[in-house]
């Protein structure tokens, strides 16, 4: 619209995020107000007081102190909250780098709602659930086709719970060898996602993490001061967080094996690489994906997410019970597993986002895959482009190298030259309508930023987002106060978090807050 | 209730650096300096701290400071009306350094701020402020781990500590040996530990899917070391907070800069000489095997060979590389962006014998793989 | 005009082919290829995948889902009894509302300031558990009930420095299969057989099973039998008499009538969200929930996320942290520290605008509810020739336990339910099942259930 009665729109958005300044819900509070109601017992069950057996303890003497409020005013109150967000949906989500937020398909949350779905109790016998148990099932050969690995189980919750799983069955594989004792070690990488040191040394391992090199992975020679009779496994994730693909990691998984131990692929960053290459041509014993990341399920304000483990033959023993097999008939729970490592979760996986993954393969197929992987992978290799122009911006490590799906920035250099630091900046990425995340600490790249633009957004989208970085690196240099006190334009102000480390302070509830700062009591 | 905060300027700090000299102290360097036309920066530098502090802490402050380049002029431009507590020649120096910090401590400050590089935090530490320290980085040499990240940064941090009390955890002040490095070479020393007050890293930044880092780590690596040392073994333990905390953890109460030797009794650990020579060290391990563990230098990575030249070649030999423990946080390991561990140990021969990888213990089942050179 | 090729597809705008030409051109490649040189020929697959072909369409996308799911028979269609851990209950509208717009169901890690909401959301969840359970302190939800009390008991060993673990009640045994491989690397799990005659805990065998290396005693309220163990509160001075921790797991819907386990003496509480206002979704849609006191060295141990209320820069406004992020300890840690990643987040916002529409009548009235129809069901299908409720001496909720004493054993029972369209409960064993009922159950079906059972049950 360049002529006429609305004049062209300015480069960058001028973002206003909603700001309702909501009241915390117990402020609400009328007393006496019914927000649902419950049917009451049928009188002609005649059962009298059912609790009269009980000793005085252990029933409700005082009812919760939960609010009251009528059901418009829950409904608005959240409402406004919900409004006070930024999501997948609504902004250009190319800064949450690691977390593959890609647009998730709207129709696949109307499979979840419906009964068929959300109305099957997971204890019905199987031939009522044959549907859904189809479903998990293709789904479980579609990730062993999609890895290359023999056998599948869609039981964890997320993640680091299949991280831990493969952990788990790791630890049962030797247990079963007998060399459970000797094998007490596990060996990632700094770039790998930090919840594999994290659940393998919960699990009881001690945990060998290796530093990169200058190409931004570590050298098979660090691996190989690693690598000893102790050596469980290694876990690793390829492309690391970093976006680059480590073309010796057959040579890693060559390395442990003759040392004895397995090698474990972290998938989380497959999303560049679907039908490219797999962890089966890599050597790799077990490997997990994300759902929620690379196969599309929301991210749900932090989960509910899925994931899933993926094994060779000599690993599938110890997946966690049960499995869906098909015997060429019909779909069964195949709970008859003894050296299984057991239940990581109750029932089967989040089957509401098993349904959803399902519904994104079966929508784009083999060769849409390979198009979002593609796509997600130029995506990236153009938003490097446009951001490493920006000043005060590098990219570390293997200079000059493409990245896959995503780039680990550093604003070193900007930094330096104003005394902004990398946290500013995604503040004040907030009044742009955009969401901005540096990396996980410590941070060894220094005032780091990741980047991860997968297949779902335009390039108009990436063009914009670079636009509000080159905007904010401008303002850094020119008017560092209008980024150091950033964000103007989010739904709420600074916050002062002096207390959240304070145990007299702290306040994790309402009740808390009544006692310990309003010294009332509760 | 009215704050008093005090404020040290080394007005000559960083004087160096911008015409590539390797630093600042010294007066034959700051007259080079001068002639090779540098302009101090260090009260400019203050005054931006101190214009932040005044931002973000609108009650009442009553800032005590020395007269001239040493303080008034930056709160005169900060808005500050200064309470001034010593009065300087025409030509500073470190006395005036000293003589402002003990004047302030007398005064009674919650909390100094002194604008300078690693020689000021030194000549601050060695008039013992008795208040926790923030450094506001004006320096050539700024290793030590009492600086703010830049100037606007200290006054954040000041601000913070005066309306809530942060954290306030020793840190170390640690100094390059000038001349040495003018020649060519690196050289440091830890000289001691200031209290700073640190404003934990709240800026969010935590996405869900994150896993922390430990914050318990010193425990962890403490419960780590426990592991190597079945009761009655012994351990030479280096210098360092890192080491010192590690010990504590353990029941023991050791020195901070100085090499001490411990037995493992019960859970912990029992010190049986402290602050040992080399010629001691070597006399108490004859025939007895011993394991050491050793923290690198924050920032700079040295392991051995600064700050710890006790641990002299004929140590370490008898202890041996197998038995050579090292013990560094995951933070301060990132710290390092990718540098190598540094050996130094006065013998080519031990140094090689001492390169390659090794394992880190920066948790408890948490070993880092690391180079050393 | 240029037509729309195969590879174009609505999820990816940039598979328009003159985009990805130009967007090519400008970071001067040649080819996709170009950015994938770092993965070696050899670990290429050559082939596209093996994947059933796609559904080009989004039309008949749902016509494959449709007629994929429909060969479910759901718990809508049919008279379901099952429950044993995953109940059916209404979810109000406004909980399906809210958790299924955009804006919550897309959001993700974002700051305090653009994503106030979620905070704010997650905040008053934490706060509104806080009071159904009495607890000054309540986490971000983990991933289910299972890890909730994997994690609570592993809470417990890490605050008390001891490696020992007693179950008292009847535990389901996937829980317990849960607890034995979170809990394997570092504790030792005793789980003590109940009392076969009562079904409730063996108070002699609790008292001889704790030592000075118990780290926590382990309740469920009710147990997975159902049963609301009168001794539930002598089992905390059990285990506080030798300086262990008392846990208990408790289903959250019960407690607008049974008194939240902090009040008689648990440290630690935890359980599932999923009666909270959670559709069943064949076991998909749990949440775990722990609450305690407000303890600074209890509060170290948590290794989810707390949320905590704190000032802005502008009066009056509410702004949100992280509560404790650094958990600082300096003591020994030989535990090896638990994970926090992505787990249930959105659900917990689901029982929180669940709690708040039930507000404090409403629970009671649900609990009242549930009880009332568990006594009678108990009650009734009793009655039943060849039918036992055997533990029918002890207040039950939701679940409890039938034994079919005739010829036909508790699976052929099932069937034979099945078969007239109801869903019988879950086998324990030959002669028991476990049965459920809830507010969403009327006399009339219970009465249809003891009916069709007088028929079967020979």
């Amino acid at each position: 619209m360049t002529e006429g009665l609305i004049a062209p729109k300015p480069a960058l958005r001028r973002f206003q995020q909603a700001r309702w300044d909501e009241p915390a819900i117990f402020d609400l509070h009328t007393p006496g107000s019914r927000g649902v109601l419950v049917p009451l017992p049928d009188p002609e069950m005649s059962v009298g007081d059912p609790l009269a057996a009980l000793p005085a303890a252990l029933r409700r003497a005082e009812p919760p102190g939960l609010p009251e409020l009528s059901q418009l005013h829950v409904l608005r109150h959240y409402l406004r909250l919900s409004q006070e967000n930024l999501g997948v949906d609504l902004n250009i989500d190319v800064g949450q780098g690691t977390c593959t937020m890609k647009y998730s398909p709207k129709v696949n949350d109307t499979f979840v709602r419906d009964p068929a779905v959300a109305a099957l109790h997971p204890l019905q016998d199987e031939s009522t659930v044959q549907g859904v148990l189809e479903l998990i099932h293709r789904l479980q050969r579609m990730i062993a086709e999609i890895s290359g690995m023999d056998q599948v189980s869609l039981q964890p919750g997320a993640g680091s719970a299949a991280i831990w799983t493969n952990v788990a069955m790791i630890r049962a594989y030797f247990a079963a060898r007998g060399e459970a004792a000797q094998r007490d070690e596990i060996i990632t990488t700094v770039f790998s996602h930090p919840s594999n040191a994290a659940c393998a040394a919960t699990a009881g391992f001690r945990v060998i993490t290796l530093h990169p090199d200058a190409d931004g992975y570590p050298s098979l020679a660090a691996l190989r001061a690693a690598v000893g009779p102790r050596t469980a496994a290694l876990l690793i994730t390829n492309p690391e967080d970093t976006g680059i693909y480590n073309p010796r990691i057959a040579e890693f998984v060559a390395l442990v094996h003759e040392a004895g131990g397995l090698a474990a692929y972290d998938q989380a960053n497959a999303n560049g690489i679907l039908g490219i290459t797999r962890a089966r041509e890599a050597g790799f014993d077990l490997c997990h994906f994300n759902l929620h990341k690379t196969f599309s399920t929301p991210h749900a304000c932090g989960g509910p997410a899925a994931g899933a483990c993926a094994v060779t033959e000599a690993l599938a023993p110890y997946l966690p019970r049960p499995v869906v097999g098909f015997d060429g008939e019909r779909y069964f729970l195949d709970d008859d597993r003894p050296e299984s490592i057991g239940k990581i979760r109750p029932f089967y996986g989040v089957v509401p986002n098993l349904v959803r993954a399902y519904a994104w393969i079966m929508s784009l197929g083999a060769e849409g895959l390979r198009t979002a992987a593609e796509t997600a992978v130029l995506n990236n290799n153009y938003l490097m482009h446009q951001v490493s122009r920006i000043r005060g911006v590098s990219v570390p490590y293997a200079a000059g190298r493409p990245r896959l799906e995503q780039v680990r920035y550093s604003w070193e250099q900007l930094a330096a030259d104003t005394g902004v630091h990398s946290e500013e900046i995604g503040y004040r990425a907030a009044d742009f309508g955009t969401h901005y995340w540096t990396s996980h600490h410590p941070y060894v790249v220094p005032e780091p930023m990741t980047l991860e633009p997968t297949e779902s957004y335009s390039r108009a989208d990436l063009d914009e987002y670079a636009a509000v970085l080159a905007e904010i690196s401008r303002e850094a240099y020119e008017e560092p106060e209008t980024v150091r006190t950033a964000p103007h334009r989010a739904a709420v102000h600074r916050v002062r978090h002096e207390t959240l480390d304070d145990p007299d302070r702290w306040a994790v509830t309402w009740r808390a807050y009544r006692r310990k700062i309003l010294g009332e009591q509760v | 209730m009215t704050a008093l905060v005090g404020l040290v300027v080394n007005p000559v700090a960083g004087v160096g650096g911008a015409v590539g000299l390797k630093g600042s102290d010294g007066e034959t360097t700051q007259r080079r300096a001068h002639r090779l036309g540098a302009v101090p920066r260090a009260g400019e530098r203050a005054a931006l701290a101190l214009a932040e502090l005044a931002a973000r802490h609108p009650e009442e402050l009553r800032l005590l400071t020395a007269d001239g380049p040493m303080g008034a002029e930056a709160a005169l431009v900060a808005g500050f009306r200064p309470q001034l507590v010593h009065r300087p020649g025409r030509r500073t120096s470190a006395w005036d350094t000293t003589a402002t910090v003990r004047a302030l401590r007398r005064a009674g400050v919650r909390l100094l701020l002194f604008a300078g590089g690693d020689g000021t935090a030194r000549d601050v530490l060695a008039a013992e402020p008795g208040c926790p320290v923030i450094g506001v980085p004006t320096g050539v040499k700024m290793h030590s781990a009492v600086f703010a990240v830049h100037p606007r940064a200290a006054g954040e941090t000041a601000a913070a500590h005066l309306s809530s009390g942060l954290p306030v955890h020793p840190r170390e002040v640690v100094d390059l040996d000038e001349e040495a490095l003018r020649r060519g070479r690196l050289g440091a020393r830890l000289h001691g530990h200031l209290p700073v007050p640190e404003l934990p890293l709240r800026i969010q930044q935590r996405k869900t899917g994150a896993t922390t880092p430990d914050p318990a780590a010193l425990g962890g690596i403490a419960a780590e070391l426990r592991t190597f040392l079945p009761p009655g073994e012994l351990l030479v333990l280096g210098p360092g907070s890192t080491t010192h905390q590690v010990a504590a953890a353990l029941g023991a109460e050791t020195t901070l800069l100085g090499v001490d030797l411990l037995r493992r009794e019960g859970a912990g650990l029992q010190p049986l000489a402290t602050d040992l020579g080399e010629r001691e060290l070597l006399d108490r391990l004859a025939g007895r095997s011993a394991w050491l563990a050793l923290s690198p230098t924050g920032g700079q990575g040295f392991l051995l060979g600064r700050g710890n030249q006790q641990l002299s070649p004929a140590v370490l030999r008898s202890a041996g590389r197998s038995r050579l423990l090292v013990l560094a946080t995951e933070a301060k390991l990132a710290a390092l962006r990718g540098r190598p561990l540094h050996l130094d140990t006065g013998d080519p021969a031990l140094d090689a014998e001492l390169s390659g990888h090794h394992q880190v213990i920066t948790g408890f089942r948490r070993r880092a793989l690391y180079p050393a050179y | 005009m240029t037509s729309t090729g195969p590879s174009v597809h609505p999820y990816v705008p940039n598979s328009v082919p003159a985009v990805r030409a130009a967007m090519l051109a400008a970071v001067g490649a040649e080819s996709v290829e170009d950015f994938y040189a770092d993965i070696p020929a050899a670990l290429r697959l050559g082939r596209p995948l093996d994947l059933p072909a796609p559904l080009r369409s989004e039309a008949e996308l749902v016509r494959h889902m449709r007629e994929l799911l429909g060969r479910n028979t759901s718990t809508r269609q049919a008279l379901s009894f099952l429950g044993a851990g995953c109940y059916p209950h209404h979810v109000p509208a406004v909980v399906d509302e809210i958790v299924n717009r955009s804006e919550f169901l897309t959001a993700y890690a974002g700051e305090p300031y653009e994503d106030h909401g979620r905070f704010q959301a997650l905040w008053e969840y934490q706060s509104l558990m806080a009071e159904l359970l009495a607890a000054d302190i309540v986490n971000v939800p983990t991933y289910d009930g299972f890890q909730a009390a994997a994690t609570a008991l592993r809470m417990a060993a890490r605050y008390t420095g001891r490696r020992h673990v007693v179950v008292a009640t009847a535990t389901d045994p996937d829980k317990l299969a849960k607890l034995a491989d979170y809990l394997r690397p570092d504790h030792r799990l005793t789980v003590l057989p109940v009392d076969p005659a009562t079904g409730r805990a063996d108070l002699g065998a609790v008292r001889a099973a704790l030592t000075t290396d118990t780290a926590a005693l382990y309740a469920d309220a009710p147990s997975y039998l159902g049963i609301v163990d009168p001794a539930l509160p002598e089992l905390a001075e059990l285990a506080h008499a030798v300086g262990a921790l008392y846990v208990v797991g408790c289903n959250p819907a019960s407690l607008g009538v049974l008194s939240p386990p902090s009040t008689y003496g648990a440290d630690l509480t935890c359980g599932d969200l999923q009666p909270l206002g959670l559709p069943m979704s064949f076991g998909g849609s749990h949440a775990g929930f722990i609450g305690s006191r407000d303890e600074e060295r209890l509060v170290a141990e948590y290794p989810s996320r707390l949320f905590g209320l704190v000032p802005t820069e502008v009066p009056g406004e509410l702004g949100f942290g992280d509560v404790a992020y650094g958990r600082t300890s300096f003591a020994v840690r030989e535990e090896g520290k638990e994970w926090v990643g992505t787990a249930a987040a959105l659900h917990g916002i689901a029982a929180g605008v669940h709690l708040a529409l039930m507000g404090p009548a409403g629970m009671r009235e649900l609990g009242e509810n549930v009880a009332a129809t568990t006594a009678y069901a108990v009650r009734r299908l009793g009655e039943v020739a060849n039918v036992e409720a055997p533990y029918a001496g002890s207040v039950h909720f939701a679940d409890f336990c039938l034994r079919f004493t005739g010829s036909l054993g508790a699976a052929e029972v099932g069937r034979e339910l099945l078969a007239r369209g109801i869903f019988g409960g879950r086998p324990l064993n030959a002669t028991d099942a476990l049965y459920c009922v809830t507010e969403t159950h009327t006399k009339a079906d219970i009465d249809h259930l003891a009916e069709t059972l007088q028929e079967i049950a020979k």
